[in-house]
């Protein structure tokens, strides 16, 4: 195998990114563009969602990230080795969660876990047993790991998926649609887990079309449509500034002391005034609203949700790529 | 360990952070990718189906002859030539229901489930989708298809033994064993007529390698198991075919099936190995054009499924 020195692991200034591509693209033969032009990084120690519609490219890039298919063009480098040519070295190194778990149904969950473990020529067999063990516990299979992965649902499928992904300490894991099939119980399992995997330092790259699932786990997050990347960066940079509004009877008063306040873009509807959030203390702005004999009855900033930032980027919805 | 494996190593250590696990070539099978694969293999219901369908087929060729004898009769009197070879000197010594089961099962029994085990090997695990994840774990797409056919070879051996094993039982208890006449007429004892059983049954397994190369060929082709399995399957029935037919007369010497039953020369005095030397031949050249085809296309083949 011919690699690249091994003293250089970051020799295109990629600087501490675990993932880094360059203008990747996959052109299947049917001359589909599945991903183009992708320049992707994602930053060490974050938890990156990886967001868009079903069919916008996320699963092709994560296949050419683990080294199952070969972008036409471009490059890839996966905690600083280029892929696919790196595979014996780098995939130790990641769990991976691909497009739903996939079992052998006529095995018992540990022996599927014990398959998986034996694959990876790095795992010592004589800790196999106990790593496991630890694997199915973490994902709260423990009780079931004997029984045939046929009769598992589909939630335990995934959660058997998960641990085969956690057999090993990983530098980085990759999880596409990890809540699929999950009950929000479940899911709510799951955001735990992968809070705790990254505050032990794992980089967690998380596939989804669940856009406040991303919201609620992701420190980064990169948006493709229709195989290009619209953008990525840090979630709060990304969700579009939350806005001020206030609840009141009132309104064309209020409205007034607002603008007072030095608020921008103010709107009344109903018994709301909307505006953006004016610089200085917000609690300085109720007790103006007060002073000047406004009722208020609710005050408060709210978010912008990453879907309303989602549909203002991509200026549609977020529907399946035709 | 060549430079270039050092190299790899070297740099896997210095991304894991940890000093990386010892190397040592591993002395025993337990643990490997192969010993799991076997055990997963004969741990599936369809490879013990077929090994059952195997161990039928000398039950059902001892109890017609013994049938068809129990009158006093010989067997095929008058139809020189007819039905497997040996089968007329079963009724004399069971051990020839070892050769005349071997000689049974080979054009079709023991290829069949060859080709089931070789066309599903790969594609299998595409059609349920494990073989993604037994790539990221990494298991390397060389080691994975070397694994693969290291097993098909076990399930060589073992299939053919176990139509041996059960036509030696059968044959023990259905009729008389003793010392046995070989082609050429000599006599030599039973001990080395079973001597001679096992080196037959070696030389029936290899007789497998050309199928279950062309197997593992079809099975990178397809996301279908069943579709590789009925691929092989078919191919193997056309060549089976082919052979048979006398226009084609320059052709066969190059099918893989065509020098199949020359293990019946392992049975003259001395042994004539001609045959033999063009049978194994054949196959080992089928083994390095289809194991090289696979290896080319697995390697570079986009997963997908």
């Amino acid at each position: 195998m011919d690699q690249p020195p091994a003293t250089e692991p970051h020799p295109e200034g990629a600087g501490d990114s675990v993932i880094h591509t360059r203008a990747l693209t996959k052109r299947y033969r049917g001359g589909q563009l599945a991903v183009d032009g992708l320049d992707l990084t994602v930053p060490a120690g974050s938890v990156f969602g990886f967001l868009g519609p079903n069919g916008s490219g996320k699963t092709t890039t994560i296949r050419m990230l683990m080294g199952l298919i070969e972008p036409t063009s471009g490059t890839a480098r996966v905690l600083g080795r280029p892929m696919p040519r790196a595979t014996r070295a780098v995939l130790p190194h990641v769990g991976a969660l691909i497009e739903g778990p996939a079992l052998y149904g006529f095995l018992s969950g540990r022996d599927n876990l014990i398959r998986y473990d034996a694959a990876d020529p790095t795992a010592d067999p004589r800790t196999r047993r106990a790593r496991v063990a630890s694997a199915l516990d973490r994902v709260g299979l423990s009780a079931a790991a004997g029984k045939k992965a046929k009769a598992y649902s589909l939630g335990m499928k995934q959660r058997l998926g998960l641990a085969s992904a956690l057999l090993q300490p990983r530098k980085l894991l990759v999880l596409d649609e990890p809540t699929n099939g999950l009950d929000p119980q479940g899911m709510r399992e799951i955001r735990s887990l992968v809070r705790e995997l990254a505050s032990d330092g794992t980089t967690v790259f998380l596939s989804s079309h669940l856009l406040d699932e991303i919201e609620q786990v992701c420190t980064h997050a990169a948006v493709m449509a229709q195989g290009r990347l619209i953008t990525q960066g840090p979630v709060t940079d990304l969700a579009a500034k939350g806005r001020l509004v206030v609840t009141t009877p009132d309104t064309g008063e209020a409205a007034r002391v607002l603008k007072e306040q030095g608020a921008a873009d103010v709107v009344i509807t109903e018994d709301r005034v909307t505006t953006e959030p004016p610089e200085g203390e917000l609690a300085d702005i109720n007790a103006a609203l007060v002073e000047a004999g406004v009722r208020v009855r609710g005050f408060a900033v709210e978010r912008a949700s990453l879907e309303e930032a989602f549909v203002a980027l991509t200026g549609e919805g977020f529907d399946v790529a035709g | 360990m060549s430079p270039a494996e050092l190299k790899a190593f070297q740099g896997r250590g210095e991304l894991r952070a940890q000093p990386p696990p010892t190397v040592s070539r591993r002395r025993t099978l337990r643990g490997t990718l192969f010993a799991n694969e076997l055990l997963t293999t004969f741990r599936r219901w369809r490879t013990l189906a077929l090994l059952s369908v195997l161990a039928a087929v000398p039950i059902l060729v001892g109890i017609a002859i013994k049938i068809e004898t129990s009158d006093g009769g010989g067997v095929g009197q008058g139809r020189g030539g007819e039905g497997p070879a040996f089968i007329s000197q079963v009724t004399n010594n069971g051990l020839f229901l070892v050769f005349t089961a071997l000689a049974a099962t080979l054009p079709f029994f023991l290829p069949m489930a060859i080709g089931v085990i070789a066309g599903d090997a790969i594609a299998g695990e595409a059609n349920a989708g494990t073989l993604r994840y037994l790539l990221v774990a990494p298991a390397g797409r060389t080691r994975l298809l070397l694994t693969k056919y290291a097993t098909v070879m076990t399930f060589c051996v073992v299939a053919t033994l176990v139509v041996a094993i059960s036509a030696l039982a059968v044959g023990a208890l259905l009729f008389p064993l003793g010392d046995l006449t070989t082609i050429s007429g000599t006599r030599i004892t039973f001990a080395e007529g079973l001597g001679r059983a096992f080196l037959i049954a070696l030389v029936v397994a290899a007789s497998l390698t050309g199928v279950a190369a062309l197997g593992l060929f079809v099975s990178t082709l397809t996301g279908s198991g069943i579709a590789a399995m009925a691929t092989t399957v078919g191919l193997l029935i056309t060549v089976q075919i082919l052979d048979q037919i006398p226009q084609l007369h320059a052709l066969q010497p190059y099918f893989f099936s065509h020098y199949w039953l020359s293990f019946a020369d392992l049975m003259r005095e001395p042994v004539y190995w001609d045959d033999l030397q063009k049978n194994l031949g054949l196959q080992a050249l089928y083994a390095a054009v289809f194991g090289s085809a696979a290896w080319a296309r697995f390697t570079t083949k986009d997963i997908t499924a």
